[in-house]
């Protein structure tokens, strides 16, 4: 008898109910948070398969707006303008990124000029992507005096690219053991040596997985887009004129809606989502490659 | 000599990411001054009136509608996420955890503009009149209740942004929960603590300030997302005068305008922008602060000693005794 008492005591009925109600609520918020994902792929699968056909990725979008869905052309200079803006972009901030990455990990370590530079970079982290728009157009439109080209939204782009390359590298470089280094050194390896064939090699799948979450993040872009590589309808490789993007197409596409251009605007949607997750996937395929962690 | 070129170069990189912010600021209230010395700062922030046409520029309805949107966002946002990521941490199966985790992670890796679409013709329409029977059952309620609900507006525009903000902030309340050391979570279990017992008092309290750090990392987002909001909020530069009316914010303002300004108006949008940089900026520092915070102390030597000494009235068997140093020195004297 007294042990059933204790059994009571140790568990009563009203605690056990409060732990049962609370773990359900946990699982409960888990779903809750996981219900927009699911809406969200199954209505762009849903409206833009539809507006997918072979000329949608083939024809350039026109400027027509109010007949029916074939007068208003495809995605194609929006796709091949993404490809070629965001390849340039992370020409650019990739080997900068990393290249921060090394100096804070081989040379800044603790000093307070690497302290200084790694809150600089999450300051820089931490700024909106339409600033980094607006900063290229303050420099290199206003201040030159020249009109929107493709080359300035790789650069707002890059800026954007870059803390985040900076940040995942660093600690990526911070999990090369020391004794690799120590023992690279002791062989008599100078230090870009060590850092060339030692440090980098070793980090490599790591270095490769943040700069693709990078490119994936920069690829889905709008807004430092709009007042530096603006809009046009025409494929165009020409970096230093006019170029057109899936997101900037998406957004003016939603915010002058014809059926028409929003059924346009959910093709072009379904076609970034899909390029953004091949290369997030592939980043976290990559990832399981990697001699360090 | 490769060394130091290599030394040098990479030095001036990161030297080069300081210049680039200090001269960003310097450039950005350069253009803004025509605004603020027409208007002054303070009338500036605090004036309720963006007029375009009559070129008077008060910002208050875009820092109103910056605060409201982020805030219901936080509001939505952290306790699901938390609460996600608790049932990730601690309940969860490990079968499921990984897919599970990689799938909140997926929603960080939608675009904001596809959240915008998504938000504006198939959130804001179905949630019309949900909306509306609120507004009417809570219409003695100020600025929730009564009017009419419009499809864009603040509510839609909080939701949304708490769904941007729920994988960052899961994120990073997984990552320091993650750090509770399991002496904390076995003891309060084998005292008998009841799981929900054993998160309130071992877990929680140890990872307060980091979650706290990464609910004001999501913050820092809301504040500055722009294309979603700008999609669903409306645009509307007015106060707002309830939750499912048309609105404005700082970023959505300036995505939304600046293609046609010219003059004062321009001026205007770029001290909007600078309003919006110094506002992340406070919020994002405190973020880092509370996560440091948080950081360092997870790096205190009580975390590494795996057997505690205090807790032993009797002396220990040696052999623990010299692990225990053991492990405390190496883990102390990191190379």
């Amino acid at each position: 008898m007294s042990e059933d008492r204790l059994a009571r005591l140790a568990l009563s009925g009203r605690r056990k109910f409060k732990d049962r109600a609370v773990r359900g609520a946990m699982l409960g918020a888990t779903v809750v948070a996981l219900v927009p994902l699911v809406l969200i792929l199954y209505y762009l699968v849903h409206k833009g398969l539809s507006a997918w056909s072979a000329s949608f990725f083939t024809t350039d979008p026109t400027g027509q707006s109010f007949f029916a869905n074939k007068g208003v052309g495809g995605i194609r200079s929006a796709l091949l303008g993404t490809i070629v803006m965001v390849a340039l972009a992370s020409a650019i901030a990739v080997p900068v990124g990393i290249g921060v990455a090394l100096w804070l990990v081989e040379y800044g370590k603790d000093s307070w000029l690497a302290k200084v530079v790694r809150f600089f970079v999450d300051v820089l982290t931490g700024v909106p992507s339409i600033l980094f728009g607006l900063f290229i157009y303050i420099v290199l439109i206003v201040g030159t005096g020249t009109s929107f080209a493709g080359y300035k939204g790789s650069l707002a782009l890059a800026l954007l690219m870059l803390p985040i390359v900076t940040r995942s590298a660093e600690v990526v470089l911070l999990l090369v053991p020391d004794a690799l280094r120590e023992s690279a050194l002791a062989l008599g390896a100078p230090r870009w040596r060590m850092v060339a064939r030692v440090v980098l090699p070793t980090a490599r799948a790591g270095l490769v997985t943040g700069s693709l979450l990078a490119v994936a993040r920069a690829a889905g872009e709008t807004a430092p887009l709009l007042f530096t590589a603006a809009f046009t309808y025409k494929t165009s490789f020409n970096l230093g004129g006019f170029m057109n993007s899936l997101p900037v197409q998406i957004f003016n596409d939603v915010t002058s809606p014809t059926e028409a251009l929003v059924n346009r605007a959910w093709g072009a949607a379904l076609a970034l989502v899909v390029l953004v997750l091949l290369l997030n996937l592939s980043a976290r395929l990559i990832s399981r490659t990697g001699r360090v962690a | 000599m490769p060394d130091r070129v290599l030394r040098y170069g990479l030095s001036a990189l990161a030297l080069a990411i300081l210049g680039l912010i200090v001269f960003f600021f310097v450039r950005l209230v350069g253009q803004a001054q025509p605004a603020f010395s027409k208007f002054g700062v303070v009338g500036f922030v605090f004036t309720n009136n963006w007029n375009v046409n009559a070129e008077q520029f008060g910002a208050l309805p875009l820092v109103v509608g910056t605060l409201i949107t982020s805030g219901l966002a936080l509001l939505m946002g952290v306790p699901v996420a938390v609460a996600a990521a608790l049932y990730l941490s601690e309940l969860c199966p490990r079968v499921a955890r990984g897919a599970l985790t990689i799938l909140l992670e997926l929603l960080a890796a939608v675009p904001s503009v596809v959240y915008g679409l998504w938000g504006i013709f198939f959130l804001a329409p179905k949630l019309q009149p949900a909306e509306q029977w609120v507004a009417d059952r809570l219409s003695f309620v100020p600025f929730i209740g009564g009017g009419v609900v419009t499809i864009p507006n603040y509510f839609i525009a909080g939701l949304i942004l708490a769904i941007m903000i729920l994988p960052i902030v899961s994120a990073i309340s997984r990552e320091v929960m993650a750090t509770v050391p399991a002496d904390h979570k076995e003891a309060s279990l084998a005292l008998g603590a009841t799981r929900w017992e054993m998160i309130r008092m071992a877990v929680l309290p140890y990872c307060r300030s980091g979650i706290v750090g990464g609910a004001m990392l999501g913050l820092g987002r809301a504040i500055g997302e722009t294309i979603a909001v700008t999609i669903v909020i409306g645009n509307a530069p007015q106060l707002g005068k309830h939750l499912f009316g048309q609105g404005y914010t700082l970023a959505a303002v300036i995505a939304n305008e600046f293609g046609e300004a010219t003059g004062l108006h321009r001026s205007a949008l770029f001290a909007a922008g600078l309003v919006l940089f110094v506002l992340t900026l406070i919020v994002n520092a405190l973020a880092r602060l509370f996560v440091i915070r948080a950081g360092r102390r997870t790096g205190g030597p009580t975390a590494n000693v795996e057997p505690e000494p205090g807790a032993q009235p009797l002396a220990p068997p040696p052999a623990a005794a010299a692990t225990a140093t053991g492990g405390g020195s190496g883990g102390g004297g990191g190379r």
